[in-house]
Protein backbone atom coordinates (compact mmCIF):
# COMPACT_ATOMS: atom_id res chain seq x y z
CA UNK A 1 0.00 0.00 0.00
CA UNK A 2 1.41 3.01 -1.05
CA UNK A 3 1.10 5.60 1.77
CA UNK A 4 -0.44 9.53 1.02
CA UNK A 5 2.61 11.68 0.94
CA UNK A 6 2.82 13.94 3.80
CA UNK A 7 3.38 17.25 1.60
CA UNK A 8 -0.11 16.38 -0.06
CA UNK A 9 -1.90 16.02 3.64
CA UNK A 10 -0.38 19.71 4.13
CA UNK A 11 -1.61 20.88 0.71
CA UNK A 12 -4.59 19.79 1.33
CA UNK A 13 -5.47 21.67 4.45
CA UNK A 14 -4.04 24.20 3.17
CA UNK A 15 -6.09 24.63 0.38
CA UNK A 16 -9.17 24.37 2.30
CA UNK A 17 -7.86 26.84 4.74
CA UNK A 18 -7.28 29.23 1.65
CA UNK A 19 -10.45 28.56 0.23
CA UNK A 20 -11.66 29.39 2.80
CA UNK A 21 -10.29 32.70 3.77
CA UNK A 22 -10.99 33.65 0.07
CA UNK A 23 -14.66 32.86 0.78
CA UNK A 24 -14.76 34.76 3.76
CA UNK A 25 -13.35 37.39 1.94
CA UNK A 26 -15.37 37.85 -0.50
CA UNK A 27 -18.90 37.19 1.19
CA UNK A 28 -18.45 39.67 3.80
CA UNK A 29 -14.80 42.03 3.94
CA UNK A 30 -15.23 42.97 0.26
CA UNK A 31 -17.24 46.22 -0.16
CA UNK A 32 -20.57 45.73 -2.45
CA UNK A 33 -20.11 46.88 -5.85
CA UNK A 34 -22.96 50.22 -6.39
CA UNK A 35 -24.06 49.55 -9.24
CA UNK A 36 -24.49 45.40 -9.40
CA UNK A 37 -24.95 45.43 -5.69
CA UNK A 38 -24.39 41.52 -3.97
CA UNK A 39 -24.50 39.55 -6.72
CA UNK A 40 -20.96 41.29 -8.47
CA UNK A 41 -19.35 39.34 -5.61
CA UNK A 42 -19.55 36.39 -7.87
CA UNK A 43 -16.24 38.07 -9.61
CA UNK A 44 -13.81 36.78 -7.03
CA UNK A 45 -14.62 33.46 -7.76
CA UNK A 46 -15.08 33.35 -11.58
CA UNK A 47 -11.73 35.24 -11.87
CA UNK A 48 -10.02 32.69 -9.69
CA UNK A 49 -11.50 29.67 -10.93
CA UNK A 50 -11.43 31.44 -14.66
CA UNK A 51 -7.59 32.05 -14.01
CA UNK A 52 -6.60 28.20 -12.89
CA UNK A 53 -8.88 27.11 -15.56
CA UNK A 54 -6.04 28.71 -18.30
CA UNK A 55 -3.59 27.66 -16.51
CA UNK A 56 -4.52 23.93 -16.99
CA UNK A 57 -5.05 24.51 -20.73
CA UNK A 58 -1.77 25.79 -20.92
CA UNK A 59 -0.09 23.24 -18.29
CA UNK A 60 -1.41 20.65 -20.45
CA UNK A 61 0.10 21.66 -23.68
CA UNK A 62 3.59 21.64 -22.30
CA UNK A 63 3.20 18.39 -20.62
CA UNK A 64 2.32 17.13 -24.24
CA UNK A 65 5.07 18.66 -25.57
CA UNK A 66 7.39 16.96 -22.61
CA UNK A 67 5.57 13.65 -23.09
CA UNK A 68 6.42 13.48 -27.02
CA UNK A 69 9.87 14.46 -25.98
CA UNK A 70 10.66 12.43 -23.22
CA UNK A 71 8.17 9.29 -23.61
CA UNK A 72 7.73 9.57 -20.05
CA UNK A 73 4.19 8.18 -18.97
CA UNK A 74 4.71 10.57 -16.09
CA UNK A 75 4.09 13.19 -18.38
CA UNK A 76 0.95 12.01 -19.57
CA UNK A 77 -1.02 11.31 -16.40
CA UNK A 78 0.29 15.11 -15.42
CA UNK A 79 -1.43 15.94 -18.60
CA UNK A 80 -4.31 14.05 -18.10
CA UNK A 81 -4.82 15.62 -14.71
CA UNK A 82 -4.71 19.13 -16.37
CA UNK A 83 -6.97 18.51 -18.48
CA UNK A 84 -9.43 17.03 -16.19
CA UNK A 85 -8.80 19.44 -13.44
CA UNK A 86 -9.44 22.70 -16.16
CA UNK A 87 -12.06 21.52 -17.63
CA UNK A 88 -14.06 21.06 -14.27
CA UNK A 89 -12.95 24.61 -14.25
CA UNK A 90 -13.87 25.92 -17.04
CA UNK A 91 -17.02 24.73 -16.26
CA UNK A 92 -17.15 26.43 -13.11
CA UNK A 93 -16.37 29.49 -14.75
CA UNK A 94 -19.09 29.25 -16.66
CA UNK A 95 -21.57 28.37 -14.58
CA UNK A 96 -20.58 31.16 -12.31
CA UNK A 97 -20.23 34.31 -15.61
CA UNK A 98 -23.65 33.13 -16.25
CA UNK A 99 -25.12 33.71 -12.63
CA UNK A 100 -23.38 37.40 -12.87
CA UNK A 101 -24.69 37.78 -16.42
CA UNK A 102 -28.55 37.13 -15.72
CA UNK A 103 -28.33 40.83 -13.94
CA UNK A 104 -25.81 42.65 -15.29
CA UNK A 105 -26.39 41.95 -19.39
CA UNK A 106 -29.83 40.74 -18.51
CA UNK A 107 -28.96 37.23 -20.43
CA UNK A 108 -27.39 34.32 -19.36
CA UNK A 109 -25.44 33.73 -22.07
CA UNK A 110 -24.08 35.69 -24.83
CA UNK A 111 -21.62 34.65 -28.07
CA UNK A 112 -19.12 37.08 -26.70
CA UNK A 113 -15.61 36.14 -27.05
CA UNK A 114 -14.39 35.28 -24.33
CA UNK A 115 -17.66 33.38 -23.48
CA UNK A 116 -17.13 31.49 -27.24
CA UNK A 117 -13.56 30.90 -26.51
CA UNK A 118 -14.30 29.06 -23.06
CA UNK A 119 -16.79 27.09 -24.88
CA UNK A 120 -15.06 25.71 -27.39
CA UNK A 121 -12.05 24.95 -25.12
CA UNK A 122 -14.68 22.75 -23.39
CA UNK A 123 -15.51 21.27 -26.42
CA UNK A 124 -11.71 20.17 -27.26
CA UNK A 125 -11.54 18.81 -23.78
CA UNK A 126 -14.33 16.59 -24.44
CA UNK A 127 -13.02 15.55 -28.15
CA UNK A 128 -9.75 15.04 -25.57
CA UNK A 129 -11.50 12.41 -23.52
CA UNK A 130 -13.09 10.73 -26.35
CA UNK A 131 -10.27 10.51 -27.73
CA UNK A 132 -8.33 9.21 -25.25
CA UNK A 133 -11.60 6.44 -24.48
CA UNK A 134 -11.53 5.14 -28.05
CA UNK A 135 -7.70 3.59 -27.42
CA UNK A 136 -7.19 0.65 -25.37
CA UNK A 137 -2.68 1.04 -26.36
CA UNK A 138 -1.56 3.38 -23.40
CA UNK A 139 1.44 4.28 -25.48
CA UNK A 140 -0.61 5.44 -27.82
CA UNK A 141 -3.56 6.90 -26.30
CA UNK A 142 -0.55 8.80 -24.48
CA UNK A 143 1.16 10.21 -27.52
CA UNK A 144 -2.18 10.97 -29.28
CA UNK A 145 -3.56 12.48 -26.19
CA UNK A 146 -0.40 14.61 -26.29
CA UNK A 147 -1.05 15.50 -29.91
CA UNK A 148 -4.32 16.49 -29.38
CA UNK A 149 -3.83 18.24 -26.38
CA UNK A 150 -1.00 20.64 -28.34
CA UNK A 151 -3.42 21.40 -31.37
CA UNK A 152 -5.86 22.58 -29.05
CA UNK A 153 -2.95 24.50 -27.47
CA UNK A 154 -2.05 26.21 -31.02
CA UNK A 155 -5.65 26.71 -32.19
CA UNK A 156 -7.32 28.53 -29.00
CA UNK A 157 -5.08 32.24 -29.27
CA UNK A 158 -6.14 31.67 -32.88
CA UNK A 159 -9.82 31.52 -31.82
CA UNK A 160 -9.96 33.97 -29.34
CA UNK A 161 -8.28 36.36 -31.89
CA UNK A 162 -10.68 35.28 -35.23
CA UNK A 163 -14.35 35.69 -32.60
CA UNK A 164 -12.69 38.86 -31.30
CA UNK A 165 -13.61 40.48 -34.76
CA UNK A 166 -16.91 39.96 -34.04
CA UNK A 167 -18.20 43.11 -31.05
CA UNK A 168 -17.22 41.72 -27.31
CA UNK A 169 -18.78 42.88 -24.52
CA UNK A 170 -17.42 41.25 -21.76
CA UNK A 171 -15.65 43.77 -19.29
CA UNK A 172 -11.86 43.99 -18.71
CA UNK A 173 -11.79 44.72 -15.45
CA UNK A 174 -8.28 44.79 -14.52
CA UNK A 175 -6.38 47.19 -16.18
CA UNK A 176 -9.01 49.07 -17.80
CA UNK A 177 -11.70 51.05 -15.96
CA UNK A 178 -13.20 52.64 -18.13
CA UNK A 179 -15.63 49.92 -19.13
CA UNK A 180 -18.47 50.71 -17.07
CA UNK A 181 -20.93 50.36 -19.80
CA UNK A 182 -19.99 46.74 -19.66
CA UNK A 183 -20.37 45.75 -16.35
CA UNK A 184 -17.01 46.90 -15.78
CA UNK A 185 -16.11 48.76 -12.72
CA UNK A 186 -13.05 50.24 -10.39
CA UNK A 187 -12.06 47.97 -7.79
CA UNK A 188 -11.27 49.54 -4.38
CA UNK A 189 -8.41 48.38 -2.49
CA UNK A 190 -10.08 45.75 -0.48
CA UNK A 191 -11.34 44.24 -3.69
CA UNK A 192 -8.72 43.96 -5.35
CA UNK A 193 -7.06 41.90 -1.91
CA UNK A 194 -9.88 39.57 -2.34
CA UNK A 195 -8.98 38.92 -5.78
CA UNK A 196 -5.41 38.37 -4.96
CA UNK A 197 -6.46 36.27 -2.22
CA UNK A 198 -8.97 34.24 -4.41
CA UNK A 199 -6.54 34.00 -6.96
CA UNK A 200 -4.03 32.39 -4.97
CA UNK A 201 -6.50 29.94 -3.09
CA UNK A 202 -7.99 28.92 -6.52
CA UNK A 203 -4.13 28.26 -7.49
CA UNK A 204 -3.07 26.26 -4.04
CA UNK A 205 -5.90 24.14 -4.75
CA UNK A 206 -5.63 23.89 -8.59
CA UNK A 207 -2.04 22.11 -7.65
CA UNK A 208 -3.36 20.45 -4.66
CA UNK A 209 -6.04 18.62 -7.15
CA UNK A 210 -3.76 17.84 -10.00
CA UNK A 211 -1.48 16.17 -7.56
CA UNK A 212 -3.97 14.11 -6.46
CA UNK A 213 -5.41 13.49 -9.88
CA UNK A 214 -1.50 12.02 -10.69
CA UNK A 215 -1.81 9.82 -7.83
CA UNK A 216 -4.70 8.08 -8.94
CA UNK A 217 -3.76 7.27 -12.02
CA UNK A 218 -0.59 5.54 -10.50
CA UNK A 219 -2.70 3.54 -8.52
CA UNK A 220 -4.77 2.95 -11.16
CA UNK A 221 -2.24 1.20 -13.18
CA UNK A 222 -0.54 -0.47 -10.17
CA UNK A 223 -4.55 -1.97 -9.56
CA UNK A 224 -4.37 -2.89 -13.24
CA UNK A 225 -0.95 -4.44 -13.10
CA UNK A 226 -1.82 -6.18 -9.91
CA UNK A 227 -5.24 -8.00 -11.53
CA UNK A 228 -3.34 -9.25 -14.86
CA UNK A 229 -0.66 -10.35 -12.40
CA UNK A 230 -3.60 -12.92 -10.38
CA UNK A 231 -5.10 -13.51 -13.79
CA UNK A 232 -1.96 -14.77 -14.98
CA UNK A 233 -1.61 -17.19 -11.81
CA UNK B 1 13.57 19.79 -52.18
CA UNK B 2 14.60 16.41 -52.39
CA UNK B 3 13.55 14.50 -55.49
CA UNK B 4 12.74 10.97 -54.27
CA UNK B 5 10.54 13.24 -51.63
CA UNK B 6 8.57 14.87 -54.59
CA UNK B 7 8.47 11.97 -56.41
CA UNK B 8 6.97 10.11 -52.90
CA UNK B 9 4.29 12.37 -52.69
CA UNK B 10 3.44 12.54 -56.59
CA UNK B 11 3.13 8.68 -56.58
CA UNK B 12 0.69 8.99 -53.61
CA UNK B 13 -1.17 11.71 -55.17
CA UNK B 14 -1.46 9.68 -58.38
CA UNK B 15 -2.45 6.77 -56.31
CA UNK B 16 -5.40 8.45 -54.79
CA UNK B 17 -6.74 10.14 -57.75
CA UNK B 18 -7.05 7.01 -59.87
CA UNK B 19 -8.19 4.95 -57.84
CA UNK B 20 -11.22 7.67 -57.13
CA UNK B 21 -11.56 7.78 -60.78
CA UNK B 22 -12.12 4.76 -61.33
CA UNK B 23 -14.64 3.89 -58.36
CA UNK B 24 -15.89 7.54 -58.04
CA UNK B 25 -17.03 6.50 -54.58
CA UNK B 26 -15.77 9.32 -52.86
CA UNK B 27 -16.99 11.92 -54.95
CA UNK B 28 -19.95 11.32 -55.91
CA UNK B 29 -20.99 10.67 -52.09
CA UNK B 30 -19.43 14.15 -51.25
CA UNK B 31 -21.07 15.88 -53.95
CA UNK B 32 -24.69 13.94 -53.08
CA UNK B 33 -24.19 14.86 -49.48
CA UNK B 34 -23.61 18.48 -50.04
CA UNK B 35 -26.63 19.34 -52.84
CA UNK B 36 -28.38 17.67 -49.73
CA UNK B 37 -27.07 20.03 -47.24
CA UNK B 38 -28.13 23.08 -49.25
CA UNK B 39 -31.56 21.61 -49.75
CA UNK B 40 -31.91 21.27 -46.13
CA UNK B 41 -30.81 24.83 -45.44
CA UNK B 42 -32.77 26.10 -47.81
CA UNK B 43 -35.86 25.35 -46.27
CA UNK B 44 -34.33 25.58 -42.72
CA UNK B 45 -33.14 29.22 -43.28
CA UNK B 46 -35.47 30.02 -45.95
CA UNK B 47 -32.92 31.21 -48.21
CA UNK B 48 -34.99 33.75 -49.37
CA UNK B 49 -33.26 37.22 -50.95
CA UNK B 50 -32.45 38.97 -48.09
CA UNK B 51 -31.73 35.79 -46.19
CA UNK B 52 -29.17 35.11 -48.37
CA UNK B 53 -27.22 38.51 -48.42
CA UNK B 54 -26.30 37.58 -44.71
CA UNK B 55 -25.85 33.98 -44.92
CA UNK B 56 -24.44 32.64 -48.20
CA UNK B 57 -20.84 32.49 -47.00
CA UNK B 58 -21.52 30.37 -43.87
CA UNK B 59 -24.53 28.47 -45.96
CA UNK B 60 -21.70 27.40 -48.38
CA UNK B 61 -18.41 27.21 -45.70
CA UNK B 62 -20.77 24.88 -43.66
CA UNK B 63 -21.72 22.34 -47.04
CA UNK B 64 -17.75 22.17 -47.58
CA UNK B 65 -16.94 21.86 -43.90
CA UNK B 66 -19.37 18.80 -43.50
CA UNK B 67 -18.45 17.60 -47.28
CA UNK B 68 -14.63 17.36 -46.30
CA UNK B 69 -15.04 15.27 -43.00
CA UNK B 70 -17.11 12.75 -45.37
CA UNK B 71 -14.59 12.63 -47.59
CA UNK B 72 -11.70 12.83 -44.93
CA UNK B 73 -12.98 9.82 -43.12
CA UNK B 74 -13.45 7.65 -46.28
CA UNK B 75 -9.77 8.48 -47.71
CA UNK B 76 -8.13 7.34 -44.79
CA UNK B 77 -10.58 4.30 -43.80
CA UNK B 78 -9.54 3.03 -47.44
CA UNK B 79 -5.91 2.59 -46.03
CA UNK B 80 -6.37 1.30 -42.73
CA UNK B 81 -9.00 -1.38 -44.15
CA UNK B 82 -7.35 -2.30 -46.50
CA UNK B 83 -3.80 -2.86 -45.12
CA UNK B 84 -2.61 0.10 -47.14
CA UNK B 85 -0.91 2.01 -45.01
CA UNK B 86 0.95 -0.72 -43.51
CA UNK B 87 2.15 -1.42 -47.06
CA UNK B 88 2.46 2.79 -47.52
CA UNK B 89 4.67 2.93 -44.05
CA UNK B 90 6.96 -0.22 -44.86
CA UNK B 91 7.94 1.64 -48.15
CA UNK B 92 11.16 3.39 -47.98
CA UNK B 93 10.18 6.81 -48.05
CA UNK B 94 10.15 10.26 -45.76
CA UNK B 95 6.57 9.84 -44.19
CA UNK B 96 5.95 13.42 -44.46
CA UNK B 97 5.68 12.89 -47.93
CA UNK B 98 2.94 10.25 -47.43
CA UNK B 99 1.11 13.39 -45.04
CA UNK B 100 1.86 15.48 -48.36
CA UNK B 101 0.49 12.75 -50.63
CA UNK B 102 -2.73 12.32 -48.78
CA UNK B 103 -3.09 16.26 -47.85
CA UNK B 104 -3.08 17.39 -51.20
CA UNK B 105 -5.56 14.39 -53.03
CA UNK B 106 -7.47 15.27 -49.88
CA UNK B 107 -7.80 18.99 -51.10
CA UNK B 108 -7.95 17.88 -54.55
CA UNK B 109 -11.37 16.34 -53.88
CA UNK B 110 -12.62 19.08 -51.47
CA UNK B 111 -11.44 21.74 -54.67
CA UNK B 112 -13.15 19.38 -56.98
CA UNK B 113 -16.56 19.27 -54.83
CA UNK B 114 -16.02 22.91 -54.46
CA UNK B 115 -15.90 24.07 -58.20
CA UNK B 116 -19.43 21.99 -58.89
CA UNK B 117 -21.12 23.16 -55.58
CA UNK B 118 -20.19 27.01 -56.23
CA UNK B 119 -22.24 27.12 -60.23
CA UNK B 120 -24.88 25.05 -58.97
CA UNK B 121 -25.36 27.63 -55.50
CA UNK B 122 -25.20 30.13 -58.34
CA UNK B 123 -27.60 28.54 -60.67
CA UNK B 124 -30.05 27.70 -57.58
CA UNK B 125 -30.09 31.21 -56.41
CA UNK B 126 -29.20 33.40 -59.72
CA UNK B 127 -25.90 34.40 -57.53
CA UNK B 128 -23.08 35.18 -59.41
CA UNK B 129 -21.22 37.60 -56.74
CA UNK B 130 -19.45 33.87 -55.91
CA UNK B 131 -17.17 34.16 -58.97
CA UNK B 132 -14.83 36.74 -57.75
CA UNK B 133 -11.46 35.63 -57.76
CA UNK B 134 -10.96 37.08 -54.25
CA UNK B 135 -13.66 34.96 -53.10
CA UNK B 136 -12.27 31.76 -54.85
CA UNK B 137 -8.57 33.27 -52.95
CA UNK B 138 -10.28 32.81 -49.36
CA UNK B 139 -12.16 29.25 -50.43
CA UNK B 140 -8.39 27.86 -51.44
CA UNK B 141 -6.69 29.01 -48.75
CA UNK B 142 -9.31 27.71 -46.25
CA UNK B 143 -9.68 24.75 -47.52
CA UNK B 144 -6.42 24.17 -47.66
CA UNK B 145 -6.51 24.71 -43.68
CA UNK B 146 -9.48 22.55 -43.08
CA UNK B 147 -7.35 19.82 -45.01
CA UNK B 148 -4.38 20.15 -42.99
CA UNK B 149 -5.19 19.61 -39.73
CA UNK B 150 -8.35 17.22 -40.82
CA UNK B 151 -5.69 15.13 -42.54
CA UNK B 152 -3.64 14.77 -39.42
CA UNK B 153 -6.74 13.57 -37.17
CA UNK B 154 -8.22 11.73 -39.30
CA UNK B 155 -4.85 9.70 -39.29
CA UNK B 156 -5.56 9.66 -36.22
CA UNK B 157 -9.10 8.63 -35.79
CA UNK B 158 -8.85 5.88 -38.27
CA UNK B 159 -6.69 4.18 -35.59
CA UNK B 160 -9.48 4.44 -32.35
CA UNK B 161 -12.63 2.37 -31.63
CA UNK B 162 -15.15 4.98 -32.64
CA UNK B 163 -13.41 5.97 -35.99
CA UNK B 164 -15.61 7.53 -38.12
CA UNK B 165 -18.08 9.46 -35.39
CA UNK B 166 -14.47 10.77 -33.58
CA UNK B 167 -13.35 12.61 -36.62
CA UNK B 168 -16.36 15.86 -36.58
CA UNK B 169 -15.77 16.09 -33.01
CA UNK B 170 -11.90 16.28 -32.81
CA UNK B 171 -11.55 18.68 -36.32
CA UNK B 172 -13.97 20.74 -35.29
CA UNK B 173 -13.16 22.58 -32.57
CA UNK B 174 -10.13 22.54 -33.89
CA UNK B 175 -10.42 23.99 -37.22
CA UNK B 176 -13.41 26.58 -35.81
CA UNK B 177 -10.90 29.17 -36.37
CA UNK B 178 -10.73 28.56 -40.11
CA UNK B 179 -14.39 28.21 -40.51
CA UNK B 180 -14.86 31.53 -38.52
CA UNK B 181 -12.48 33.51 -40.26
CA UNK B 182 -13.14 31.84 -44.03
CA UNK B 183 -16.98 33.16 -43.35
CA UNK B 184 -16.11 36.37 -42.40
CA UNK B 185 -14.07 36.91 -45.28
CA UNK B 186 -15.90 35.80 -48.05
CA UNK B 187 -19.11 37.24 -46.47
CA UNK B 188 -17.44 40.51 -46.73
CA UNK B 189 -16.09 39.78 -50.33
CA UNK B 190 -19.82 38.95 -51.30
CA UNK B 191 -20.80 42.61 -49.78
CA UNK B 192 -18.52 44.61 -50.35
CA UNK B 193 -17.39 45.87 -47.10
CA UNK B 194 -14.88 47.48 -47.03
CA UNK B 195 -10.78 46.37 -47.33
CA UNK B 196 -10.06 46.00 -43.83
CA UNK B 197 -13.18 43.92 -43.33
CA UNK B 198 -11.55 41.14 -45.55
CA UNK B 199 -8.29 41.69 -44.92
CA UNK B 200 -8.24 40.87 -40.87
CA UNK B 201 -9.58 37.46 -41.02
CA UNK B 202 -7.92 36.83 -44.01
CA UNK B 203 -4.34 37.36 -41.90
CA UNK B 204 -5.37 35.38 -39.37
CA UNK B 205 -6.40 32.60 -41.93
CA UNK B 206 -3.27 32.81 -43.49
CA UNK B 207 -1.41 32.48 -40.04
CA UNK B 208 -3.24 29.40 -38.99
CA UNK B 209 -2.38 28.11 -42.76
CA UNK B 210 1.03 28.22 -41.95
CA UNK B 211 1.03 27.13 -38.43
CA UNK B 212 -1.09 23.94 -39.11
CA UNK B 213 0.48 23.22 -41.67
CA UNK B 214 3.94 22.86 -40.11
CA UNK B 215 2.14 21.32 -36.97
CA UNK B 216 0.75 18.37 -39.41
CA UNK B 217 4.37 18.21 -40.79
CA UNK B 218 5.58 17.83 -38.20
CA UNK B 219 3.50 15.01 -36.10
CA UNK B 220 1.65 12.68 -38.61
CA UNK B 221 5.29 10.65 -38.12
CA UNK B 222 4.22 10.42 -34.31
CA UNK B 223 0.66 9.59 -35.36
CA UNK B 224 1.45 6.48 -37.92
CA UNK B 225 4.42 5.28 -36.25
CA UNK B 226 3.53 1.99 -34.35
Amino acid sequence: MQQKPILLTILDVLSIIAIGIATYFALFLAPTELVMGEVQRVFYFHVGTGWVALLGFVTASIAGILYLITKSMTWDRFGLAAVEVSAMFFLITIVLGSIWARPAWNTWWTWDVRLTSAAITELIFIAYFMLRAGIEDPEKRARFGAIYTILGGLSAPITFMVIRLFRSIHPVVVGNPSAEAQGGFDMTVDMRNTLFIALIAFTILFIDFIWHRIRLSGLQEKVEQLKLKTLGE
Amino acid sequence: MNPSFLKATLAIIHKDLAAEFRSRELLTAMLTFSVLVILIFNFALDLNIDVRQKVTAGVLWTTFAFAGTLGLNRSMAVEKDRGCMDGLLLAPVDRSAIFFGKAISNLAFMLIVEAIVLPLYAFFYNETRIFQWEFIAVLLLGSIGYISVGTLLSAMSVQTRTREILLPILLFPIAIPVLIASVLASGAIINDAGLPQIITPLNLLIVYDVIFIAVSFMFFDAIVEE
